[in-house]
């Protein structure tokens, strides 16, 4: 049994493909979801999306947030932002993550947006988690 | 020789004419290159959210969000029109306005008010006398969502708090780089469209709450239309542009062609003259 899965963000269509399992960042906790899952919608939090393809091979990649549609044989992932595994660069999530903090911690309070920031944050710690994961399966 | 020196002018000035409109036609078309690039980038994005929209608005669902409430006492109504910066670009937003005012004026006679929000300065300079409640100018080639997220809040908000009872957006279509099509669009409360094969009592499980995945949802929405709006705007824009200003080189170069040819006529006939005065001049002796 497989389904179809689409993974847009609003800059690019990253994946569409028919795949056997897939596995979300819920902003609850990690979703998996199998063929003929019922409908479901879920935000997502930053963090790493993984599916396994019809070779049986896992693949994956970073989601920065979004929504989350499950129709029982097509699932779609609007994410906000979104790169491949291997496009992420861990020096410039640490950078991201440092200007993050900086900003938050920056004199004038009432300037900040802490939902941007906080955003920003969340997304380079899950850049980074996802990175470090991956180089263990890797054997680095 | 003295012969025909305005015309001699008159050409000369209408080559620097076609100079400018030849060099204007080639930077918008490697400008509408780059903006079809930007609107095939986010049209995935757009159509995907579409979909799972006319889902939402198909399903029986707990949370009713307001923008899937149909209002059946229309008082006023809100227009969201999109055009460009600046002109020299032949009729596309003449004919955007021209779509616009019908539509309006189809409300205005059942009474109905209307508030409009513009982007882009043409829009700006047409609709003043129309009561624009908001509008933004001078987004340049690529316009982001965080520079028109404010103007449309204005819009939103008033649909949410009652003061407008639908929305309306007003855009061009590329169809392809000869054709723009205006089209005006039903933004809210949603219209679902397609098949039916969805239509029958069901819900989503939501995660978290179902007000709170649907909010976010429709935030994202409205962003994804009104961005992609702007993007394909921004590529008619140039696509209109590259058109005129061809025809327009192709204009003037008709036009010195028809200045040289008499030009030569004026010349060849003070050459004849001439010397048929040398000749009659020589006979008389």
């Amino acid at each position: 049994m497989t389904f179809h899965l689409d993974v847009v963000t609003a800059e690019q269509a990253l994946f569409s493909g028919t795949v056997e399992e897939v596995i979300a960042p819920g902003a609850m906790g990690d979703l998996g979801i199998m063929p003929r899952h019922s409908q479901l919608i879920s935000k997502l939090r930053a963090g790493e999306l993984q599916y396994k393809t019809t070779e049986g091979a896992m693949a994956s990649l970073f989601v920065s947030g979004g929504v989350l549609e499950v129709q029982p044989h097509v699932v779609t992932v609007l994410a906000d932002t979104g790169m491949r595994a291997e496009d992420l660069d861990e020096a410039a999530a640490r950078e991201a993550m440092k200007q993050a903090q900086d900003a938050l911690q920056g004199k004038d309070p009432e300037d900040l947006d802490y939902e941007a920031i906080q955003t920003e944050l969340e997304s380079a710690k899950a850049q980074i988690e996802m990175l470090h994961r991956i180089g263990k399966l890797r054997g680095h | 020789m003295a012969v025909g020196k305005e015309i001699l002018t008159q050409i000369k000035s209408i080559g620097n004419t076609k100079k400018i409109t030849k060099a204007m036609e080639m930077v918008a078309a490697s400008k509408m290159r780059r903006a079809q690039d930007r609107m095939k980038a986010s049209r995935p994005y757009a159509e995907k959210m579409r979909q799972v929209v006319n889902h939402v608005a198909y399903g029986h669902l707990e949370y009713k969000h307001p923008y899937t409430q149909i209002r059946e006492n229309v008082k006023r109504v809100g227009y969201i029109v999109m055009s460009s910066d600046r002109g020299l670009c032949g009729g596309l937003n003449v004919n955007l306005f021209k779509k616009a005012l019908q539509s309006i004026a189809e409300w205005k006679k059942q009474d109905v008010e209307v508030d409009i929000c513009v982007f882009g300065a043409k829009a700006s300079a047409a609709f003043r006398r129309y009561g624009i409640v908001a509008q933004k100018t001078h987004m340049g080639d690529a316009p982001k969502v965080a520079d028109m997220i404010g103007t449309i809040k204005v819009m939103l908000d008033a649909y949410e708090e009652g003061r407008i009872d639908r929305l309306f957006l007003v855009e061009n279509e590329f169809v392809n780089s000869m054709t723009q099509r205006p089209q005006v669009t039903q933004l809210i409360p949603l219209v679902a469209t397609g098949t039916d094969s969805i239509k029958h009592h069901w819900d989503y499980l939501y995660e978290p709450e179902s007000k709170e995945v649907i909010d976010a949802l429709m935030q994202r929405y409205i962003e994804s239309i009104i961005y992609q709006g702007a993007v394909e705007n921004v590529a008619c824009e140039m696509a209109a542009r590259m058109v005129a200003m061809k025809s327009a080189s192709d204009n003037a170069g008709k036009m010195i062609g028809d200045l040289k040819l008499i030009y030569n006529k004026a010349r060849q006939a003070a050459i004849t003259q001439e010397i048929s005065e040398i000749v009659a001049g020589a006979a008389a002796v």
